[in-house]
């Protein structure tokens, strides 16, 4: 188990050092200048803020000190809003993409463990062909379609929550439910199968056999069993909440890393964009080493340093 | 039981003719290939065939338009048409159908209100530009169909050749090409879409060349997999025993073996990248004036939606409408090739 | 000694609903289990044993259809039997034991727990009492450092031990009847032999009646008492397990003691062909359209159960008064002679 853990965390570390050394030359191999209004400015003026920011240096230097800087959680300064660090400004919108986030993720796998259950228990009848309808079409309507539309109709048309901003519970919730929608449908879809495939499986029948009731049979081996797996798809969940992010942040003004990544490609603020990657990075690989562990923990049948041979 | 009883005929014990005793023997109904197996269970899945249809009728309509919809066609204004209504021929009585607007409750006659000559029909409405909206969506809808199909190829030559090489080759190949995946695959895809994007002027080409790099990794995964289990299957053992070469086995043995997964995967791919592409569109990043796509529709649709909301419909739901399209036709082909997943 | 019949069943008919039809899995069927004994049911695969079993302890798929007759258990008809009262008797009176012990088991659960269930659901046992009773029958199983494994999961067992856990399971509440269905065909031949003792054991011990499905007649010599074979849905020939091997009667019977590997014979014999498609049943003897000794009769009308002993019956019209003599195969024609000679020293063979 140890020995699984840091042969992870050295290429968890490889990879993110990868993704840092191409995401740093991407961008110094862009078009365009860092600066808003370079036009106006003098010679001596660039020069002065080349040399502010590090400009002025070999490319490998910089590249040095980039990477030494982020070991310490220093990700430059940004070009956008003059001598903010990169850091700080990330820091101050995680919070709201995380707690979004979380919501979302709960909500959607929450409501799509129970749909697909119940579908999966009704299987072939009207309960299983209305959930296998909202999943694909949960899966097909993209989100930020249906951001704006419930934008529209229910904050603006009904008037039940706010419309958009950030700070009150209520403001979060229409967010929440077009970042959930994605996550609820595979899950749905997901669980479904899975549990589809469980109930037909030898021991539930000699659960059956047993004398337990299909309640007790789906309580007791049924349900464990076709969940477990589930916990495979938090990784692609991250991915699609950080995308989704992007966007519903946007529609919905919420001050969160993904609305400020938009932000920061409109505006050619390489620094942000190159701190947000790697936080984006950051997050994606840890919470797949997480998931790789829990499962570990709650399948029996899989052994982390087995899993690697 | 007695022989009164019984009464048997008179022949009964008489020995039976070998030709009648095989009768019971044949079997019924004549043996199908995978192929027709395959394209029976499709056929039975009605959601899948009708997407089928609905895919094929987009892609004739949008190629089949590009005479007479293309870019010099989209860029041209028409002022005096701006922000009209869908006006259908034959439509009349329909409201939202026939040209009239809600102005303050009331429905007006908005070609009527903006001079607009009598025969002048624009079925999907203009936009704020007075350009034809229905036109627009097509071609948008070829954009989006152009996307998916350059997404599907990635993946049927990037992710299948990489997929068959790491499997077959296996070893220290096979660790290194899994490595390189791990990587690409712990940055979110959209996010290499944008950092592409960023590097790359945005536009049609770049969209393309970002989804090239990142849309592949999950095909070549699935297809490692099961090179890895087919390579131990007697068929490919007997013929690399009879030492033919990698390639033709390759291409006789494992391909045709794929094919199922590479399908499916590829039928997933496609609304992947139509999602991304108008994701990239409407953010603002991806496809740009004077060019236009579904995304970039989404986008201008959505600043009017209050007050013009068939602008961000239409798009809307021929969007909708091609991604639940694709992927009903995937979990349709899914279910034709593997029959014992039913979901 | 005076038989009690422990269960009966009459006139048992299943229907199978399918997309291409009707499927008549059971036909006919009736038999039924003294207490104590071990009735063995024979047939190749598809022959509707295992449904036949099933349909005891109400275990049926979903498109199964009981079109007639009854399980009378104890002055109840299962049949009619609501579920909740079903729910009372499986793993309790009634246990079963599947072909597989490596899906049987729930991979994610304690072993300890999966043996402890049915006495918690049906004796009211508390968890420490079950848990006690589980090591108990995990010893009684055979389970070598039982207090250590109890805490273990199914994938740290092998096939063999895994069915020793399902014979735990199905023997812990002390059932009167034990269902078992191919329980040694998936496992090692030399494992086959230890469950197959084990299970001898166990039934002495708790006093169970057994009805044991197979398709291997090696099998059954060792553990029956009785023996049924069964075909396409139907039963063709029962008796007393000596009569089944020594005295055999239908010719499908021979086919099958035929087509069983002996010391003396070179080449194994088969039985050419296939079941018939049971969408259509024939209506006459099913196993005519492959037998090579068929009469005319044998299509056109199906054989009553003629009586060979009190014990033994067989439905083949080679039994009706009038029908020529056919000459079996050798090895049958061996061992009737064996046979006819042991009843003239009036011991009937210890088949080992």
């Amino acid at each position: 188990m140890a020995r699984y853990l840091l042969k992870r965390i050295f290429y968890m570390i490889l990879t993110l050092l990868i993704v840092a050394t191409v995401t740093f030359f991407l961008m110094k191999l862009m078009p365009g200048s860092p600066y808003a209004n370079e036009a106006k400015m003098t010679l001596t003026q660039r020069q002065i803020m080349d040399q502010q920011y590090g400009l002025n240096k070999p490319i490998w230097q910089q590249y040095l000190i980039y990477i030494a800087g982020m070991l310490h959680g220093d990700f430059g300064t940004s070009f956008q809003y003059s001598n903010q660090p990169v850091a700080s400004l990330i820091g101050a919108r995680l919070g709201a993409s995380v707690q979004l986030g979380l919501q979302a993720l709960i909500l959607g796998v929450v409501l799509g463990v129970i749909a697909g259950a119940i579908a999966a228990m009704r299987q072939g009848t009207w309960v299983d062909s209305t959930a296998t309808v909202i999943s694909i079409l949960g899966k097909s309507v993209p989100n930020f379609v249906l951001a704006v539309l419930l934008q529209y109709y229910i904050g603006l048309k009904l008037g039940w929550f706010p419309i958009a901003g950030w700070g009150q519970f209520s403001q979060t919730i229409m967010p929440t439910i077009a970042l959930a929608v994605g996550p609820f449908a595979e899950t749905a879809r997901f669980i479904r199968t899975s549990m589809v495939d469980t109930l037909s499986s030898d021991y539930i029948e000699l659960g059956k056999a047993k004398g337990l009731s299909r309640m007790e049979v789906i309580r007791k081996h049924a349900m464990r069993n076709s969940m477990i797996p589930l916990v495979t798809l938090i990784g692609p969940y991250a991915v699609a909440l950080m995308t989704g992010s992007m966007v519903i942040e946007n529609i919905f003004n919420v001050p969160g890393i993904g609305e400020q990544f938009v932000k920061s490609i409109l505006t050619n603020d390489y620094p942000t964009i190159m701190g947000i990657t790697m936080v984006y990075c950051i997050g994606l690989v840890v919470i797949l080493l997480i998931t790789d562990i829990v499962y570990g923990l709650i399948d029996p049948r899989i052994r982390l340093d087995e899993s690697e041979a | 039981m007695t022989e009164e009883k019984l009464n048997l005929p008179a022949d009964a014990f008489d020995p039976l003719p070998k030709d009648e005793a095989q009768d019971n023997e044949n079997i019924a109904g004549p043996s199908l290939s995978f192929a027709q197996n395959v394209w029976l269970r499709f056929k039975q899945r009605k959601a899948a065939v009708i997407s089928a249809i609905i895919v094929i009728l987009m892609i004739v309509v949008a190629f089949g338009s590009t005479p007479f919809i293309n870019k010099s066609t989209l860029v041209k204004s028409h002022p005096q048409y701006a922000n009209l209504p869908a006006k259908v021929p034959g439509m009349g009585a329909i409201n939202g159908l026939n040209g009239k607007i809600k102005q303050n409750g009331k429905w007006v006659d908005a070609y009527a209100q903006n001079g607009v000559p009598k025969d002048k029909y624009f079925i999907a409405g203009t936009d704020y530009l007075g350009r034809s909206l229905g036109q627009r969506i097509i071609y948008g809808t070829k954009i989006s169909l152009i996307v998916a199909l350059v997404a599907a190829f990635f993946d049927l030559t990037i992710g299948v050749a990489y997929g068959i090489v790491s499997g077959w080759k296996g070893g220290g190949v096979d660790n290194v090409m899994q490595r390189i995946i791990e990587i690409i695959s712990s940055v979110p895809n959209l996010v290499i879409v944008v950092l592409m994007l960023v590097v790359l002027k945005p536009g049609i080409g770049s969209i393309i060349i970002a989804i090239a790099i990142s849309s592949w990794t999950t095909m070549a995964r699935q297809v490692r997999a099961e090179t890895l289990s087919l390579k131990n299957e007697e068929y490919v053992l007997a013929a690399r025993s009879l030492g033919e070469s990698s390639w033709k086995i390759a291409w006789k043995h494992l391909v045709p073996n794929l094919s199922s997964i590479i399908i499916i995967q590829t039928m997933y791919t496609i609304p992947t990248a139509i999602f991304f592409e108008a994701f990239l569109s409407f953010i603002g990043i991806g496809i740009s004036a004077p060019e236009t796509s579904l995304g970039v529709l989404l986008n201008e649709g959505q600043k009017n939606f209050q007050f013009l909301p068939y602008q961000m419909w239409y798009p809307a739901i021929v969007l909708c409408i091609l991604m639940i399209a694709f992927n009903l036709l995937g979990d349709g082909l899914r279910d034709a090739f593997d029959p014992r997943g039913q979901r | 000694m005076p038989e009690e019949r422990i269960l009966d069943v009459k006139n048992l008919k299943i229907d199978f609903h399918t997309y291409a039809g009707e499927v008549k899995a059971i036909r006919n069927v009736s038999f039924h289990l003294n207490k104590g004994e071990t009735l063995a049911i024979v047939g190749e695969s598809g022959s509707g044993k295992s449904v036949t079993t099933r349909s005891i302890i109400g275990l049926l798929a979903r498109n199964a259809q009981i079109e007639g007759g009854e399980i009378n258990f104890h002055g109840k008809n299962l049949l009619e039997l609501p579920e909740k009262e079903m729910q009372k008797i499986r793993g309790n009176e009634i246990s079963m034991i599947f072909q597989d012990p490596m899906t049987s088991l729930d991979p994610t659960m304690k072993i300890g727990q999966q043996i402890a269930e049915p006495l918690i659901k049906h004796k009211g046992a508390s968890k420490k009492e079950a848990w006690a009773k589980a090591l108990e029958m995990m010893k009684a199983v055979g389970i070598p450092n039982a207090e250590e494994r109890i805490n273990q999961y199914p994938h740290q067992f092998s096939g063999g031990m895994r069915q020793r856990i399902v014979i735990a399971i199905a023997l812990i509440c002390e059932p009167e009847i034990l269902l078992a269905d191919e329980p040694t065909t998936a496992l090692d031949v030399t494992v086959q032999a230890e469950i197959l003792d084990l299970m001898k054991d166990l039934q002495k011990r708790v006093k169970t009646s057994i009805i044991f499905i197979t398709h291997d007649l090696g099998v059954v010599a060792g553990m029956a008492d009785r023996v049924a074979v069964m075909y396409a849905g139907e039963f063709l020939e029962f008796g007393g397990v000596d009569e089944i091997f020594y005295d055999p009667q239908h010719p499908y019977t021979w086919g099958l003691i035929n087509s069983m590997p002996t010391l003396n014979s070179d080449i194994l014999e088969s039985i050419p062909g296939t079941p018939p498609n049971l969408l259509d049943p024939p209506k006459g003897d099913p196993f005519a359209p492959r037998n090579k000794y068929a009469m005319r009769i044998d299509v056109e009308r199906k054989p009553p159960f003629f009586k060979v002993t009190d014990t033994h019956y067989a439905a083949t019209w080679l039994l009706a008064p009038g029908a020529p003599k056919v000459d079996p195969p050798a090895e049958i024609v061996r061992r009737w002679k064996k046979y006819d000679l042991m009843k003239q020293e009036d011991k009937l063979p210890k088949i080992k």
